[in-house]
């Protein structure tokens, strides 16, 4: 009894002790597992070069890791969230309803999302439409739709094997999820005229559309909710399966993996920031401006990651497999005036 | 023996001679065990092969290779004022360096006569960890005096020179991958031979901090294994007293009621609930009510703690019943209080199966992830915690969490440092349960 009476006061002073003494000095990030390499890698070469502590980056995922950010202002909250999508409106009210209502965006650079398959099998060559017949739920056929048939890929394109359709695609709490349905599967819908033949049926315009993204579920189609190291995995058990792959992470993996082009364009960074490569998203980070000045080094980070010498075409970034933003200028400028989001939207 | 009884039934033979009955029972037991013996022995294989796979993949990760660099510090590189102030020289960063370490291995080749077509000097250099030029820039930052001179340096090889040499990486996967040629490898063969390249144990795992994806090479587990230390500090300081003391007062002192029934119940089910629900709990209470900051042990430490308490009053409360009544109406009936009989006669001989409780429970905490998820600890940090007390107060990560994060990264080489981490996890498991069975050996009492 006499110990449990000393530790519920020993608790309080700890606790006490903790929030007044606290000052925190290491820049705390949080968010985007896609990001989270850029930005380990970034915190990393701070930490070699600046007196300041290396910051802290955890991933958990953008949504995850935006909601932590607009929980409000003071030490114990995280100071950077990392995204691989722009912030949504409802996030940014959510924000605002906590008193984060000075964001700064940065944009730093692009990410290219690539199909590849075991280094052993068979070379593809894909156009987004050869995806939407492969894995979309429903084909549009004679003005009705009926469930995919397709069970092969010579059956999607007379021009590939006949090898068994198994698509390793991202689960839908991922941002890339947003993206592979986005720039592939509507893209592919669009340009097999499928999309066309729907509006002209008579179907409506946002019906056409999630009819078009509705992805199969008969398991032809797996939605992977870990990250890229499960999809590798899956493919080298089923030699047969294709998976959707971010750019650095096949760029590390290129002994295991192939990649199969997109509209005859091979992906890597170059094809990408010359926007040949169709299949590319931003990748972004939010700073919490009310913080600059408080965290010591939180804008030396935020300028330090998108100095030329880190985020330009010929630093670390890009060599991990980042695309070099153009318009890393304009961003750098931001960061230096502190140019808040517009957050009257 | 309905068989007797039987008339016209040929009479069995001895004892000695089996009957079909008799049979029939004995070649289900011999079933039975054959079926027994099954089991130990998937259990065992499952075993084996859990081990020989991680150990497999792991033991490299202990080993790994340096290269013996002379990197000449230019002057004009490093020091353009000529001041040799640290404040100033501070200015060139890390990527001012890099070309002074290609530079080096450009050097080292041509004393070595080493040449291969088609590689540049920076082609060269790639064969350096990237860990190099912050260690170069640590050096030449403290020893400002060296400036101008040539010094040896030895630092890791990169990940693919590595995972070359533990045949990760050959020839045919370096020609695809961007990361790494073939010409690379043949000077690191080539270096390897002049001496100047050596594969050997590797302390700095253990040691160093994490690294980021560009430098498995250079990963360890220092920070996973200081935080992972300064949560069990914090479990052991309050589960202990916390946790004996509940039991002693359940055991000893308190009124067999409606009341204690209903709190034996709920330290039962208490360590029946699954742990992400403690960590749930920490952030809710620890992080946004009492304010304490995230990704540091002191809240991964009270999480445990809470998990860890029921799975120690359990064992502690079998620990003081199995002290024999006898003991205590001895020292009652020589006069000594209530107190006196626990403090003096009980405890001290319930304290080694209080102990052992305490290991093993100390040991789950230790292997425990999913509660960290939720507070922040599973984060890239490469500061080391200050020492205790303050330390606790820092950000770290745990020994389970690097594992999973290990995991998670793209480059292969950390396939090998999460195996590696899982070793050491292992062996610090394996001491702790050691340590108990020892304590419940030498210290144990029957009656």
């Amino acid at each position: 009894m006499k110990f449990a009476k000393l530790i519920v006061p020993a608790c309080a002073i700890a606790a006490m002790s903790a929030t007044s003494a606290f000052a925190r000095d290491n820049v705390q990030v949080a968010g985007s597992s896609t990001v989270l390499p850029y930005a380990t890698i970034v915190a990393e070469a701070f930490g070699d070069n600046f007196d300041f502590p290396t910051p802290v980056v955890e991933s958990g995922g953008s949504s995850a890791g935006l909601k932590r950010f607009c929980e409000g202002v003071g030490e114990n909250t995280i100071d950077i969230a990392n995204s691989s999508r722009k912030m949504r409106e409802n996030e940014v009210g959510a924000c605002a309803d906590n008193g984060v209502t000075d964001i700064i965006e940065v944009r730093i650079g692009y990410d290219g999302i690539v199909f590849a398959s075991d280094i052993g099998g068979n070379v593809f060559e894909f156009t987004p439409e050869d995806w939407y017949k492969a894995v979309a739920a429903e084909h549009f056929i004679d003005g009705k739709l009926v469930p995919n048939s397709f069970s092969t890929w010579d059956q999607v394109n007379s021009d590939f094997p006949a090898q068994p359709i198994a698509a390793f695609i991202p689960g839908t709490k991922h941002g890339t999820r947003e993206v592979f349905e986005e720039k592939v599967i509507l893209a592919g819908c669009e340009e097999g005229g499928f999309f066309q033949a729907m509006l002209d049926a008579g179907v409506d315009e946002d019906t056409a559309q999630s009819k078009c993204m509705t992805i199969r579920t008969d398991g032809r189609s797996v939605d992977i909710d870990g990250d890229y190291t499960e999809t590798l995995a899956r493919i080298e058990s089923n030699k047969d399966g294709i998976g959707v792959f971010g750019l650095s992470f096949y760029e590390n993996n290129t002994g295991k993996l192939q990649v199969a082009t997109m509209n005859g364009v091979v992906p890597s960074t170059e094809t990408i920031s010359t926007g040949e490569y169709p299949v590319s998203r931003p990748l972004y980070f939010y700073i919490k401006a009310a913080h600059i000045g408080v965290i010591p080094g939180l804008k030396d980070y935020a300028e330090f990651f998108v100095a030329d010498e880190i985020a330009g075409p010929d630093g670390p970034l890009s060599e991990y497999g980042l695309v070099a933003d153009p318009e890393l200028g304009a961003t750098q400028e931001a960061i230096m005036n502190e140019e808040t989001m517009d957050t009257s939207m | 023996m309905t068989d007797i009884a039987m008339p016209g039934a040929p009479r069995k033979g001895s004892l000695l001679v089996r009957d079909a009955r008799t049979a029939r029972r004995n070649a289900a037991e011999a079933r039975f065990r054959t079926y027994g013996l099954i089991a130990v022995l998937l259990g065992l294989l499952a075993l084996v092969v859990l081990v020989v796979s991680i150990i497999g993949n792991g033991a490299s990760a202990f080993r790994q290779s340096y290269v013996t660099v002379p990197v000449t510090l230019l002057e004009e590189k490093l020091d353009k004022s000529g001041t040799r102030d640290p404040a100033v020289m501070a200015k060139v960063s890390t990527f001012g360096y890099a070309p002074l370490i290609a530079a080096g291995v450009q050097d080292a080749m041509d004393a070595a006569g080493i040449e291969i077509e088609g590689l540049s000097t920076k082609g060269a250099g790639g064969i350096v960890s990237k860990d190099a030029p912050a260690q170069l820039r640590d050096f030449v930052l403290s020893n400002p005096g060296l400036l101008g001179q040539t010094v040896d340096f030895t630092f890791l090889a990169s990940g693919r020179i590595d995972g070359y040499f533990k045949g990760r990486v050959t020839a045919q996967t370096a020609a695809l991958d961007k990361n790494v040629s073939p010409e690379q490898l043949l000077l690191a063969d080539a270096l390897k031979e002049a001496g100047a390249l050596e594969t050997r144990f590797n302390w700095s795992f253990i040691t160093a901090p994490d690294a980021s994806d560009q430098r498995p090479e250079a990963a360890g587990l220092g920070v996973a294994i200081l935080g992972s230390f300064y949560m069990m500090l914090v479990v052991l300081a309050l589960a202990l007293p916390i946790g004996v003391a509940a039991s002693i007062y359940l055991e000893e002192f308190a009124p067999k009621n409606r009341i204690t029934d209903v709190i034996e119940v709920n330290i039962s089910n208490l360590a029946a609930v699954p742990s992400i629900v403690f960590g749930i709990l920490g952030l809710a209470i620890f992080i946004n009510f009492a304010g304490l900051p995230q990704s540091a042990p002191i809240v991964g430490g009270l999480v445990l703690t809470l998990m860890t308490l029921p799975r120690i009053i359990i064992p502690s409360r079998a620990a003081l019943q199995a002290v024999p009544p006898s003991i205590r109406e001895a020292a009652l009936g020589v006069g000594a209080s209530k107190m006196q009989t626990v403090f003096h006669h009980v405890l001290p001989l319930a304290a080694p199966g209080i102990l052992t409780g305490l290991i093993i429970g100390l040991g789950q905490a230790l292997g425990e992830t999913a509660p960290l998820l939720l507070i922040g600890m599973v984060a890239f940090v490469r500061e080391y915690p200050s020492p205790p007390i303050d330390g606790i107060f820092d950000p770290a990560t745990a020994l389970p969490v690097q594992i999973f994060n290990w995991t998670q990264r793209s480059d292969p080489a950390f396939v090998e440092r999460a195996s590696g981490a899982i070793i050491v996890l292992l062996i610090f498991l394996l001491i702790m349960n050691l340590t108990a069975i020892l304590l419940r050996r030498r210290f144990e009492r029957r009656w």
